[in-house]
């Protein structure tokens, strides 16, 4: 990348944009899947038996539904992040680059 | 067979405890029968397959990009599935529905972890990785640091990881057939390995990719219909399924509740696997297959949902595995262990998920897993390898030996001798560590993963005061740390070395915590203290990697064909 291209982009408002845009999205989600996890993972490590206790009078226990949730949010909150930069952040980075060329 | 089946049928209307089996005479009897054709056939047909799908890509595997990325023309959904059958490793089939057969819960827990990374990996590192990167991670790593130490580290990082997850592999494979096939264990072994090496050798990432793929689908074909067969067995109900499984495994109830865990070793091992996975060579190396971040960002959506369905289906298959497998005496064996006669599951716990394929769909299905599982265990170790030819011969011999003005035949020669002498040492390794729990192995490359390659693939794309002498003291902190941390933790020291149990001068199982806060405590500290001018001239670069990384303006983009 020359210098002339890269003091393009950096002076693009809409590049600030998107680095804000997307850093703010990415660190966001990131926490939540971190507090979802760790979450757990401190029940576990502090009070197993939150996660073993019965769910509805039998043997299924709380952490069987707790387990499958954490595994479906994975899946749900990658969905959103492609979602979001498939349409929003392509766009916008698709202008970044054109504009640069100019 | 026929037999089998009817003294499996047998054992399930009188439900004998296991210890009043007979241990010699079920061992022969079954290994006679291991000689089955249904499998052999299914086996040779995934052999055959695959060696012309090599046949094929070794004629497109023209230069040095196709060998390393298949031409970075994969679309997002193939390098999804391609991504998920190099995750979903014989570990994860094998060693997973063995967890879960063998505790329950816990064994739920481990592959939640192994999820988790995922959606990590998207947020925070794909879509850099793939602007930056061309080949393997160590071009991310090293993209505006110096070159020779940089790369030799991250070679590094990468050949220690790739021999730990290869040995759990080896391992697995070499159970396997010795009990479809009743082969040698070492026999077995060396076959992988011939294969394995034919793969990458001939049909670099273009075959690799593709017999992962078809190994994606074919695994998560036969777990679906095995977890299909397993709820249909209990009506459909996740709770006579759980109730039946707490009647006859011997720790009753206590399978539907989390283990008794330490906390620091929990969170420990937390970390390992959701960063270690951020830190796997052969998986990183995945997103330059693809020709752009876009496609990249795509893979791991299609990947995270592939894998986190196949956990669900491990978990089903873990408990189908003990209402239907545990204590049937067809599926049982007793066998000697110090000093003690213990009966275990014929094979193995490992071998939980084959025992049910039988159980569930008889002896062409029993023959379609285990070719699926060897299968899985061909594509990973394919992958494995595939990574490992790259460090050497893209980072360490092209970038390093040569400055980056290798001539491309040259390099090439390299990768392709180096892959033979990967496959070597592959089997050398899986003849040595044929007794160790193989899901523990790769508990043990995560963490080297997380403690050494990620914080400096990391801290290289987000932190501007990343210098070359922090990246490299850092990075070998970490790996070395968690090396010596595994060695003189439990799981070696006690399991391994025969040490007295408790004695282990590192309390923890899992080094993660430790390793990986070193790691990048020291690689920032080092880089603060560099006031060297390199390391000014370093800092300096940071903003067109850092817009080259958000844009993707001067990425690689897929070559021509």
């Amino acid at each position: 990348m020359n210098e002339d291209i890269l003091k393009r982009v950096q002076a693009n408002p809409k590049f600030a944009e998107l680095v804000q845009k997307r850093s703010s999205l990415g660190w966001l989600l990131s926490i939540v899947m971190l507090a979802i996890y760790y979450g757990f993972i401190l029940v576990l490590a502090f009070s197993p038996a939150t996660l073993g206790a019965s769910l509805s009078g039998g043997v299924t226990t709380v952490g069987i539904p707790v387990g499958i949730f954490i595994i479906v949010s994975a899946f749900v909150l990658t969905g959103i992040y492609v979602r979001k930069a498939n349409t929003e952040f392509d766009q916008l980075n698709q202008q970044i680059v054109e504009e640069a060329k100019k | 067979m026929k037999s089998w089946m009817k003294s499996a049928a047998l054992a399930s209307l009188c439900l004998l405890p296991a210890f009043a089996m007979a241990a010699g005479a079920i061992d022969g009897e079954v290994k006679k029968q291991a000689t089955n054709w249904t499998a052999i056939i299914m086996f040779l047909l995934f052999v055959s397959g695959t060696l012309y799908i090599t046949y094929w890509a070794a004629r497109r595997t023209q230069s040095a990009s196709d060998f390393y990325t298949g031409g970075g023309g994969i679309t997002g959904f193939q390098n999804g599935l391609a991504i998920a059958g190099d995750y979903m490793s014989a570990a994860s089939f094998l060693g997973i529905s063995a967890m879960v057969f063998e505790k329950g819960y816990d064994g739920l827990i481990y592959s939640m972890g192994f999820l988790v990374g995922w959606p990590i990996i998207l947020f925070l590192v794909a879509e850099r990785l793939r602007n930056l990167g061309k080949f393997t991670f160590a071009d991310v790593a090293s993209y505006r640091l110096q070159q020779t130490p940089v790369r030799t580290f991250a070679a590094t990082g990468t050949l220690v990881v790739v021999a730990l997850y290869l040995i759990a592999q080896m391992v697995g494979a070499g159970k396997l057939i010795q009990l479809l096939f009743g082969l040698d264990y070492s026999t077995a072994v060396i076959l992988v390995g011939v294969l394995m090496v034919m793969y990458v050798m001939f049909g670099g990432m273009l075959a690799t990719t593709w017999v992962q793929i078809i190994k994606a689908v074919i695994l998560l074909s036969g777990a679906s219909f095995m977890a299909f067969m397993v709820m249909a067995s209990v009506g459909f109900s996740p709770e006579a399924l759980f109730q039946k499984a707490t009647e006859v495994h011997a720790k009753g109830v206590a399978i539907m509740s989390p283990g008794k865990a330490d906390p620091i070793d929990s969170i420990s091992l937390g970390l390992a696997l959701m960063f270690g996975t951020a830190g796997l060579p052969h998986i990183l190396m995945r997103f330059f297959t693809v020709s752009n971040a876009k496609e990249a960002r795509k893979s791991v959506f299609y990947a995270t949902g592939f894998i986190g369905y196949f956990y669900i289906l491990t978990f089903i298959i873990g408990f189908g595995a003990i209402v239907l497998v545990l204590n049937q005496p067809a599926f049982m064996e007793t066998i000697v262990k110090d000093g003690k006669q213990v009966t275990q599951l014929l094979g193995g716990n490992n071998m939980a998920a084959i025992h049910l394929s039988h159980a569930v769909g008889g002896d062409l299905f029993y023959g379609f897993i285990s070719a699926v599982a060897f299968a899985t265990i061909l594509a990973v170790v394919a992958g494995l390898t595939l990574s490992g030819a790259s460090a050497v011969s893209h980072d360490l011999y092209a970038s390093v030996i040569k400055k980056g003005k290798a001539n491309e035949k040259d390099e090439m020669r390299v990768s392709k001798l180096t892959t033979l002498a990967l496959g070597v040492i592959a089997i050398v390794l899986g003849l040595v560590f044929e007794k160790q729990n193989i899901a523990f192995m790769v508990g043990l490359a995560f963490s080297i993963a997380a403690s050494a390659n990620f914080p400096v693939l990391f801290l290289s794309m987000f932190w501007k005061g990343l210098t070359t002498r922090g990246a490299v003291i850092g990075g070998a902190i970490g790996l070395v740390s968690a090396v010596v941390m595994i060695i003189l933790g439990p799981a070696v020291w006690v399991d391994v070395m025969g040490h007295a149990k408790g004695s282990a001068p590192f309390p923890y199982k899992n080094p993660a915590l430790f390793s990986m806060s070193l790691a990048f405590f020291f690689t920032w500290l080092f880089s603060v203290l560099d006031t060297s001018k390199s390391a000014a001239e370093e800092k300096a670069k940071f903003d067109a990697q850092f817009v080259r990384s958000m844009t993707g303006i001067g990425a690689s983009g897929a070559s021509k064909h």
